[in-house]
């Protein structure tokens, strides 16, 4: 019954949606204001990848309502799965191969400097702090994987994740007092194109951003690794 | 061939939204309910990337002198999406965390064994 | 390379479908990891490089890890 329900909903959907596929072009130009975003993106801003620049310069405010539900999200999952009882550690897990544990010692400090370096040349390459966060975290998971046993420091993740979130505001208020007086204006020199000290305020809002959205993951995979029975 | 030169990262993305939704329909399990939320997230994000797309263009990053600005392909799809691959892991582990809660509560997966939430 | 693509796209779609038989979690967790990861191939072809970085790192991998860490928790089987 409910199988035969849902097939006909997705038959009646699949038509819609695959009538109005058809009606979208595929491989012409579209936007206006994506050509206006290429056209004067480096004088705006200075960086050279156009998707960084708006992400954090024209959209930066966007992106700062998205850390917040990063953030948020993050916070939930804590309250959903605290129980009264408090935390107990990890009970029953096996303890990991001689291959991981040894491979984790030589990788947990190459897989940071990628992180940092996908997020400190956010706007010169591929990628920026959300990325270069998510491979943070992946790099702590490597941890919990090859050693149960080990915990996260959270008093040091929390301090890591407040400081960088109140970094990214206050350089957003900052712009209030100087350059152009908007809510995260530019007010740093904005460089030579292609090089790392360039497009101002950008580069320190994705340090920024990697740092939380790493500590922020690496938070969530310790949450849930917690046997709370 | 035409069509599938025309249609072909339209057909995937349709496909993927497709086998979402129809998990999403028709299964009970939580966990294979939250799977299906996440194919259905991955087939947006390519449609979205793919309407964006412009013939022989280049990814809009001006990593070398010499790249013209009118043959790039369109950002905004582009920073939309890493916007909302972001907030979709973090709707994923918040539905993950509540799914583990109702576990606990329940002792079952399946949404037909809990009494209160029958439909 | 249309032909390429072609199969990339067949593949991407057999293992949703995978997805949607196994009834084995931990194999339609697997496959749906799959999915992302051939879906951030295709952005790559799609000329979208950030997105291609940002479905690889976070798609493919933080969001299988924490599905296992999730179904190690709770039941493996769907009944």
């Amino acid at each position: 019954m409910r199988a035969t329900v849902g097939l006909i909903l997705l038959a009646v959907i699949g038509v819609g949606v695959g009538i109005s596929l058809l009606a979208i072009p595929f491989g012409a130009p579209k936007t206006e204001i994506g050509d206006y975003y290429i056209e004067n993106a480096r004088e705006d801003t200075g960086a050279t990848n156009v998707v960084t620049s708006v992400v954090v310069g024209y959209r930066a405010f966007d992106t700062l309502g998205e850390v917040t539900v990063l953030f948020v999200a993050a916070l939930g999952l804590g309250a959903v799965l605290a129980t009264a009882g408090g935390k107990r550690g990890r009970s029953g897990v096996e303890p990991a191969s001689l291959i991981l544990s040894a491979g984790n010692i030589f990788l947990f400090p190459l897989i940071l400097l990628f992180g940092a370096y996908i997020f400190t040349h956010g706007h010169l390459t591929p990628g920026g702090g959300f990325q270069g966060g998510a491979v943070i975290a992946s790099a702590f998971l490597l941890v919990y994987l090859s050693s149960p046993g080990k915990r996260i420091n959270e008093s040091g993740a929390s301090l890591t994740e407040s400081v960088s979130g109140l970094v990214f505001v206050a350089i957003g208020l900052l712009g209030l007092t100087h350059g152009t007086h908007y809510f995260l204006a530019n007010f740093l020199p904005k460089g030579a194109l292609n090089t790392l000290f360039s497009a101002g305020i950008i580069p320190v809002i994705y340090c920024a951003i990697g740092l939380k959205v790493g500590s922020e993951l690496a938070g969530v995979v310790d949450n849930l690794m917690e046997e709370t029975e | 061939m035409s069509f599938l030169h025309d249609y072909v990262y339209y057909i995937g993305a349709f496909g993927l939204v497709a086998i979402g939704l129809l998990i999403i329909l028709v299964k009970r399990n939580l966990i294979k309910l939250i799977i299906g939320l996440s194919i259905l997230d991955t087939g947006v994000n390519m449609f979205l990337i793919s309407v964006g797309y412009i013939r022989r263009g280049t990814a809009p990053i001006f990593s070398r002198p010499g790249l013209e600005p009118d043959g790039m392909v369109d950002p905004v799809p582009q920073a939309l999406v890493l916007t909302a691959i972001v907030i979709g892991v973090a709707i994923l582990a918040l539905a993950l965390a509540l799914a583990v809660r109702f576990y606990k509560t329940y002792g079952t997966l399946d949404l037909r064994k809990a009494k209160e939430l029958r439909w | 390379m249309i032909i390429i693509v072609s199969l990339l796209v067949l593949a991407m779609l057999t293992a949703a479908v995978a997805a949607l038989i196994y009834r084995d979690l931990l194999s339609a967790v697997i496959a749906s990891c799959l999915v992302s990861l051939l879906a951030s191939i295709l952005f790559f072809f799609l000329q979208a490089p950030d997105v291609a970085m940002a479905e690889a790192s976070i798609g493919a991998a933080l969001v299988t890890a924490i599905f296992v860490i999730a179904i190690r928790r709770t039941k493996r089987y769907e009944e």
